[in-house]
């Protein structure tokens, strides 16, 4: 079946499901963006333990995605994950230190003798909620602004400061995607307190932090597409392999694209419906049309990054080093025994869709949480 | 290509993986053993609808969960330390090595972290059957991710299913199959899961044990202790023997190490198993040639040559047999096979030269001549070996490696009796008045936790200095970085990690002190 398809195709296929899983840890970051509303949203401790714990029931779907995502992209463009990983080392720790010391912190909260107190576990959680989403849209951000990384023969990676990783931040676009990310998940957040628990207090206090965070979510995320739109690109010349700057590549690749540009504007208009739905008429299904939203415009995005001959990681340092997805991908066997992989996807998104709705047919409550064996 | 790297590079890069590898297998053994534990007294209850059952299950569920979350924290980092700290290899053989990460993350993580909310929170939300079936395939789902990890670990020990390309100078897999059914990553997966249901049930006896001596939850600790005992006493059967399989690859595929753990410093046909030993080496003869390997040792004649080859008379190559060759037995010297590993260095980059400067006809020949069997049986097969400057370091540590095997077939001998004695004296009514056996169970507990992590100081100690073995040495696969990051987030993980298990443990021991609770109301406190 796969095995007929030529090896840009097989390459393009794997991109494809990289980003989606990409897209899809995005989303899933709404649970990153409600671990910094704990202190802003909930009044007292009773409220706290009903965000607490209808997060704590979804971390794990984020996580894994995580770690997913990275053993796609090290299966399917390892020269990515040598280059990125090896190279912008102080960024990725400091990711995944926010991560390690969320997983223990819904378990260990609120459990007698944790050693560190309740207080230190919620701020663990809220150093994850901002850190992460922050660091990962900054890093994401180096898709479009590049990095500062060269490659040798044999594809050892040398970087171009000291602060491996760390000077994204000092682009204004890549931070800008970053902060965007920021809002967006605690935009996320919010809508979700406001499908999944029941309580009409968190209900209103929700509502009222969601115009106040989809404001500055609006002016990165328009700062970044617009500026995108007018700034140049790394293109990718096929045949020579060579890799020269072109202006506006990323409205080329727009107006080059076109399903992939509706798929982007459909992103945008169901973040934006899912929102001002939410907060106009107060309902509680916002999230899935802003997570569904979410999803199609962050893929999008990543499409964008990297198809119509384009580096989806460029070298600001030694340009002829950067990465495409034809010349960092695996070999062509790889890429075929790992597609027969990916049939079990739908499978996979399927189990999690029943297990979902088997657990979230009901609001959590307090009533429920005094009757819970495992509360977090 | 390594001009200019540092050995302490390696060294602190090799520590901060052995640190973050060994802090996650504190947890992991006992996830993949208490999840199938619980999974069976699931079972029970919903066969028996005994209430007892229910809160035999969420006891130790609980306890679980909190080791569940520590694992998954220690775990994350592992996965990506590939990139940051060993990112030439994972360019070498990300094409092969990803692959089983990869198929992790999506066949097995998403199984055990969708089925897990509804195993800790479905109680009241779904059918008694599908709540079963959930807790069975989290237990499932987290031994399936073990299969991948360590498919691709052992692929590191034994590569197979792949060839070298000259055009992107690195590892192609061709087979899917090959690297998936090697013997060595079955083994390797049999031998270390078994020996976590092994760790898991040591624990659920410790525990009982606890209380038993204290008089309280006198018939949970019993119930507990039936199920524990069963299922390790059939757990440990079964390591025994894949542990006897995992030795014959090693002695097929990884002599030196073979030697090392055997402390087999001059091989001999019919050569004696060491069953107990103190090594005996000094500075001036550092690689024991004059045969004063041991102190003091018990061995046992013959028994290493059948364990290794089947046969009580087959030769077991020793160290210096492979340090220096043996040409009676067709074992080539280090230094021979030095020689092959840099023709072979040199032969790659004379390819990517011509490329470079565009000599077709030259690019055409080197190229065949790389990929012809005769170059790839005699020169390829020994890359790695180009890189080597000191043929003394291909020897790893040997009392490293001695010591940690005999500490773990030991202890593995002892956790047979142990599961033994105390489905015995359960099942005949008398654990509580054992006092000193309840008393030794808990003190088992530690020693599970020690022979699990000696069983991986004895793999990965003793293959060094290979990542992957004969190909690709550490000082080749590290990320060139400075030391000084290296060594902050060595020391950083070491805080976290730590401060981690003290919270870890304190929490595990009051909810231990608190005991199962009644069936119907809440749990937590």
């Amino acid at each position: 079946m796969f095995e007929s398809l030529s090896l840009i195709t097989l390459q393009q296929y794997w991109w494809l499901i990289v980003s989606l899983l990409g897209a899809l840890f995005v989303f899933l970051m709404f649970v990153q963006g409600g671990e910094t509303l704990f202190f802003t949203v909930a009044k007292n401790e009773e409220e706290k333990s009903l965000l607490v714990n209808t997060l704590g029931r979804k971390w794990e779907f984020t996580f894994t995605t995580l770690v997913t995502f990275g053993g796609a992209f090290f299966a399917s463009f390892p020269l990515f994950y040598a280059t990125s990983f090896g190279g912008a080392y102080w960024v990725w720790f400091a990711i995944l230190v926010s991560f390690v010391i969320q997983a223990v912190s819904f378990e260990f909260r609120k459990k007698p003798n944790n050693f560190l107190g309740a207080r230190t576990y919620e701020i663990f959680l809220f150093i994850n909620g901002l850190l992460g989403p922050l660091l990962v849209g900054t890093a994401v951000g180096t898709f479009f602004n590049g990095a500062m990384f060269s490659l040798d023969d044999m594809k050892h990676v040398t970087w171009g400061t000291p602060f491996r990783g760390l000077e994204a931040v000092l682009t204004f676009h890549n931070l800008a995607l970053g902060l965007a990310v920021v809002f967006l998940s605690r935009i996320l957040g919010l809508l979700y307190f406001m499908n999944s628990v029941d309580n009409q207090a968190i209900f209103d206090r929700s509502k009222k932090q969601l115009l106040y965070n989809t404001i500055p979510f609006l002016v990165f995320f328009l700062y970044f597409v617009i500026a995108l739109l007018f700034k140049d690109g790394f293109a990718y010349n096929p045949a020579s392999g060579e890799i020269t700057i072109e202006s506006y590549k990323y409205l080329h690749n727009l107006l080059a694209m076109p399903i992939n540009t509706l798929m982007l504007l459909i992103g945008v208009a169901g973040v934006l419906w899912g929102i001002g739905s939410s907060l106009l008429k107060g309902g509680t299904k916002g999230i899935w049309c802003a997570g569904g939203g979410t999803v199609l415009t962050v893929w999008a995005l990543l499409i964008l990054a990297a198809f119509n001959h384009t580096s989806f990681y460029p070298s600001i340092f030694e340009m002829q080093s950067s990465l495409t997805i034809e010349n960092a991908s695996s070999s062509r066997f790889t890429l075929v025994a790992m597609s027969y992989v990916s049939l079990f996807v739908p499978f996979v998104l399927g189990y999690i869709w029943y297990a979902w709705k088997s657990m979230n047919n009901k609001k959590i409550s307090t009533e429920e949480l005094e009757q819970e064996h495992h509360v977090y | 290509m390594l001009e200019g790297l540092d050995v302490s590079l390696v060294d602190w890069s090799r520590a901060q993986f052995a640190l973050t590898a060994m802090y996650h297998w504190i947890f992991v053994p006992l996830t993949l053993g208490l999840g199938i534990l619980v999974a069976i007294m699931e079972t029970l209850y919903v066969k028996t609808e005994n209430p007892e059952w229910k809160r035999i299950t969420k006891f130790w569920m609980t306890l679980f969960g909190i080791n569940f979350a520590i694992g998954v924290a220690t775990g994350i980092i592992l996965e990506f330390e590939f990139g940051t700290n060993w990112s030439n290899y994972s360019w070498f053989v990300g094409d092969i090595f990803g692959a089983p990460l990869a198929i992790e993350g999506i066949l097995a993580f998403f199984m055990e972290s969708t089925f897990i909310a509804i195993m800790f929170f479905g109680w009241n939300k779904v059918s008694k059957k599908f709540h079963l079936i959930s807790t069975w395939l989290t237990a499932i789902g987290a031994n399936i991710s073990a299969l991948w990890i360590l498919v691709a670990n052992g692929w590191m020990q034994k590569p197979t299913g792949m060839v070298f390309n000259p055009e992107t100078a690195r590892m192609e897999m061709t087979s899917f199959w090959e690297v998936l059914f090697s013997p060595m990553a079955v083994h390797k997966f049999l031998h270390t899961t078994s020996s976590a249901f092994v760790l898991a049930a040591i624990f659920v006896i410790g525990v009982s044990a606890w209380y038993i001596l204290k008089g309280r939850d006198v018939v949970f600790g019993r119930k507990s202790i039936v199920v524990a005992a069963v299922f390790g006493f059939l757990a440990s059967m079964y390591t025994v023997m894949t542990g006897d399989s995992s030795a014959r690859d090693i002695a097929h595929y990884q002599p030196m190490k073979f030697a090392a753990f055997e402390g087999l410093y001059n091989g001999s046909e019919g050569a004696g198993l060491v069953a107990l030993g103190l090594i005996s080496q000094n500075s001036s003869d550092p690689n024991n040639q004059n045969l004063k390997d041991f102190t003091v040792k018990i061995e046992i004649p013959n028994i290493l040559s059948y364990m290794a080859f089947l046969n009580w008379n087959a030769f077991v190559p020793g160290i210096n047999d492979l340090i220096n060759g043996n040409e009676k037995y067709g074992v080539l010297s280090a230094t021979e096979k030095i020689a092959r590993g840099k023709l072979a260095i040199e032969k790659l980059r004379a390819f990517k030269d011509a490329k470079k400067s565009g000599h077709t006809a030259l690019v055409d020949s080197l190229k065949t001549e790389i990929m012809s069997p005769d170059f790839q049986e005699n020169n390829f097969k020994y890359f790695g070996y180009g890189y080597i400057a000191d043929k003394n370091t291909l020897v790893p540590s040997v009392a490293f490696s001695f010591y940690s095997f005999h500490i773990m077939v030991v202890l593995g001998m002892y956790f047979i009796f142990f599961f033994l004695f105390a489905l015995y004296y359960t099942l005949k009514g008398k654990i509580h008045k054992k006092r000193k056996f309840l008393k030794i169970a808990i003190w088992t507990i530690p020693l599970a936790y020690i022979a699990s992590q000696a069983g991986w100081v004895l793999a990965e100690v003793g293959r060094q200095p290979w990542v992957i073995q004969d190909l690709m040495p550490m000082i080749a696969a590290v990320t060139k970085i400075s030391v000084g990051a290296v060594q902050v987030t060595f020391w950083l993980f070491a805080i976290i990690f730590t401060t981690l298990l003290i919270a870890e443990i304190k929490i595990l021991s009051r909810q231990i002190k608190i005991g199962p609770k009644a069936e119907g109301g809440p749990n937590h406190v």
